[in-house]
C-alpha cells in the first residue's frame, strides 16, 4: 500500500477538525429537532397535568435539601473570603453588597443549576436509558402512547418552572448564610448588614437570575431526556448517556451562564 | 376468499449497510396462528417491529387488513396499532407502575381513569392468565420471571386486540412455566379468536401454538408449512435448525 501523498499529510488536521464540527453541527441539530418535537407534541391533547406535577415534585420539592446545603454554605464561605480578602485593604464593609450581588446574580443559579444537573439529568437519562433498552417504549408506543408527550413534556415544563423557583430558595438562604456568618463570627451588626444587603438587592439581578434559572432547567432536562431516549446498547449504553446527559448540561450551563451575563453586561 | 390478516411483500430493511430483512414475503390469514423461526439476528425481531411502525422499511408493502400500513402517521397510524397487542420478550413491564396499572395502560394510555373501574378490569384480565388479585398492587419487580411474562400477556390483550404479537414468549423461562405460557396463548388465541404471529427458537413453543411455521434466514422467508411437517420438512435449513445440530448448511 502507498503512503498518503505529502498534500494529504498536510491536509489531515484540517479534515480532522471539518469532520468533527460536522459532527457537533450534526449532533446539534438532533437535539434542536428532539426540542422541537416535544413542544410540538406537548401542545397538542392527550395532556398529562398528572405526569407534570409528579415531575415538578421530583424535580422542584426534592432537590430542596441538596439546593439549601449549598447555598447556605456558599453563602457563609462568600462572606468569609470576601471579609479576609477585603481586611487587606480595609474594605471588610463591602461583604453584604458582594454576598447579595455574587449570590443572587452568579452563584445562585450556577450552583442550583449544577447541582440539579447532577441529580436530575443523570437520573433522567438512566431512568429513559433503561426503559428503551428494556423495550419499554417500544411497548408505550404499542400501547398508543406517545412517549414524547407522556415522559419528555412533562419532564421538560417541569424542569423550566422548577428551576426559577429553587434559584429564589436557594438565593434567600445563601443571603441567609452570608448573614449568619457575619454577624456570628465576623462582627457585623445585623441590622447594617441587612440595610447595605437590601440596598444592593436589585429588581434586574432577580430577572436575570430567573432567566438564568429558566434555561439551565430548560438544558437539564432535554440534556436528560435526549441522551435517556436516544440511548443504545444494554447496561454500558445507560452508562454513556448517564455520563453524557450530565456532562453536556454541565457545558451548556456554563456556556448559557456566561453568554447570558455577558449579554447583560458586556459593553 | 377473504385478504390475509397481514401481508408483507418484498420488504426489506438495512441497519449500517447490513441487510437485516432482504426480501421478506409473508403472509398470515384472519385467526391464524403462524411462528416464524430462525437464527438470533435473522430479522425476526425486526419482522414483528416493521408490521408494528416501530421500524420502517427501506422497501416493500406491508397491509393489515388490506390497507397499507408503511408510512402511517398520526391518527391513521394509532388507529391500526389499536388493532394489535404485543407480549415483549423481556416483558417490557413498566417498572415504575403497579401491576393493576400496566396491565390496564392500554386502555387508560396512562391517563388517571377511574381506578376502581380499572383494578377490576386488571383483575379480570390477570385471572384470564392464571393469576389472582393479590398481586394487583405490586410491582413488576417483586415479580418471578413467569408471572410477568403473564401480566405481560394480560396487558397485551386487556385492549382486546384483534392480532398479538409474540416476541420469544418462553425465553428464560422453565420447561414447565414455558408450558404454561404455551397453553395461554393456545387458550387466548382459540377463546379471543384473534390472529398471532410469533418468533421464537423454542421448536415445542412453535409446535404447540402454530397453525403454521415459517423460517427466516438471512433476512429471507426460505420455507413455510404447516406445524405438522417441521421435523418433515424437506429443507437442510430447516432441519439442521430444528434439530439443532452444529453440522449442516447454516455455519
Amino acid at each position: 500500500m502507498s503512503a498518503p501523498s505529502p498534500a494529504i499529510s498536510l491536509l489531515s488536521p484540517f479534515a480532522a477538525i471539518g469532520r468533527a464540527t460536522l459532527a457537533a453541527l450534526a449532533a446539534i441539530g438532533r437535539v434542536a429537532a428532539f426540542a422541537l418535537h416535544t413542544v410540538r407534541r406537548a401542545v397538542t391533547p392527550p395532556y398529562y397535568p398528572g405526569r407534570f406535577l409528579e415531575q415538578l415534585g421530583y424535580i422542584g420539592w426534592l432537590s430542596l435539601p441538596v439546593v439549601g446545603l449549598t447555598a447556605i454554605f456558599t453563602g457563609a464561605a462568600l462572606a468569609q473570603q470576601i471579609y479576609t480578602a477585603g481586611s487587606r485593604f480595609s474594605a471588610q464593609s463591602t461583604v453584604p453588597a458582594v454576598v447579595v450581588i455574587g449570590m443572587v446574580r452568579e452563584l445562585g443559579p450556577v450552583l442550583v443549576g449544577l447541582m440539579v444537573a447532577g441529580r436530575i439529568s443523570s437520573a433522567m437519562a438512566a431512568e429513559l436509558g433503561t426503559m428503551r433498552v428494556t423495550e419499554q417504549l417500544d411497548a408505550l408506543t404499542t400501547l398508543r402512547t406517545d412517549s414524547y408527550r407522556y415522559l419528555i413534556a412533562p419532564r421538560l415544563f417541569a424542569a423550566l418552572i422548577a428551576l426559577p423557583l429553587l434559584v429564589l430558595v436557594a438565593n434567600a438562604i445563601g443571603l441567609f448564610g452570608g448573614w449568619l456568618l457575619a454577624t456570628t463570627r465576623l462582627g457585623f451588626n445585623s441590622a447594617s448588614y441587612l440595610d447595605v444587603t437590601r440596598r444592593f438587592l436589585s429588581v434586574d439581578d432577580f430577572q436575570m437570575a430567573l432567566v438564568k434559572a429558566g434555561v439551565f432547567g430548560f438544558f437539564i432536562a432535554l440534556m436528560g431526556c435526549y441522551h435517556g431516549f436516544t440511548t443504545q446498547g444494554g447496561a454500558a449504553g445507560v452508562g454513556n448517556a448517564t455520563r453524557n446527559a450530565v456532562v453536556s448540561a454541565f457545558v451548556l450551563i456554563l456556556a448559557s451562564n456566561f453568554l447570558i451575563t455577558a449579554t447583560a453586561f458586556g459593553r | 376468499m377473504t385478504s390475509p390478516k397481514i401481508e408483507m411483500t418484498d420488504v426489506a430493511k438495512s441497519f449500517g449497510g447490513t441487510a437485516v430483512l432482504d426480501g421478506v414475503n409473508l403472509s398470515v390469514e384472519p385467526g391464524e396462528s403462524l411462528a416464524i423461526i430462525g437464527q438470533s439476528g435473522s430479522g425476526k425481531s425486526v419482522t414483528l417491529k416493521c408490521i408494528l411502525g416501530l421500524v420502517r422499511p427501506d422497501r416493500g408493502s406491508i397491509t393489515v387488513d388490506g390497507e397499507e400500513a408503511v408510512g402511517l402517521k398520526g391518527r391513521a397510524q394509532e388507529a391500526m396499532r389499536a388493532k394489535f397487542g404485543m407480549l415483549f420478550q423481556g416483558s417490557a413491564l413498566f417498572d415504575s407502575m403497579p401491576i393493576w396499572r400496566n396491565v390496564t395502560f392500554g386502555l387508560t394510555q396512562g391517563r388517571h381513569v377511574d381506578a376502581a373501574r380499572m383494578r377490576a378490569v386488571a383483575q379480570e384480565n390477570l385471572e384470564r392468565v392464571g393469576l389472582d388479585a393479590h398481586i394487583l398492587n405490586l410491582r413488576p419487580s417483586e415479580l418471578s420471571g413467569g408471572m410477568q411474562k403473564r401480566v405481560a400477556l394480560a396487558r397485551a390483550i386487556a385492549p382486546r386486540p384483534e392480532i398479538i404479537f409474540f416476541d420469544e414468549p418462553t425465553t428464560g423461562l422453565d420447561p414447565i412455566r414455558a408450558d404454561v405460557i404455551n397453553n395461554l396463548i393456545v387458550s387466548l388465541v382459540d377463546d379471543l379468536g384473534v390472529t398471532a404471529l410469533t418468533i421464537t427458537h423454542d421448536m415445542a413453543s412453535a409446535r404447540k401454538i402454530a397453525h403454521r411455521v415459517a423460517m427466516l434466514y438471512k433476512g429471507r422467508i426460505i420455507w413455510r408449512g404447516p406445524r405438522d411437517r417441521l421435523y418433515d420438512s424437506g429443507n437442510p435449513y430447516v432441519d439442521q435448525f430444528v434439530q439443532g445440530l452444529a453440522d449442516g448448511p447454516i455455519q
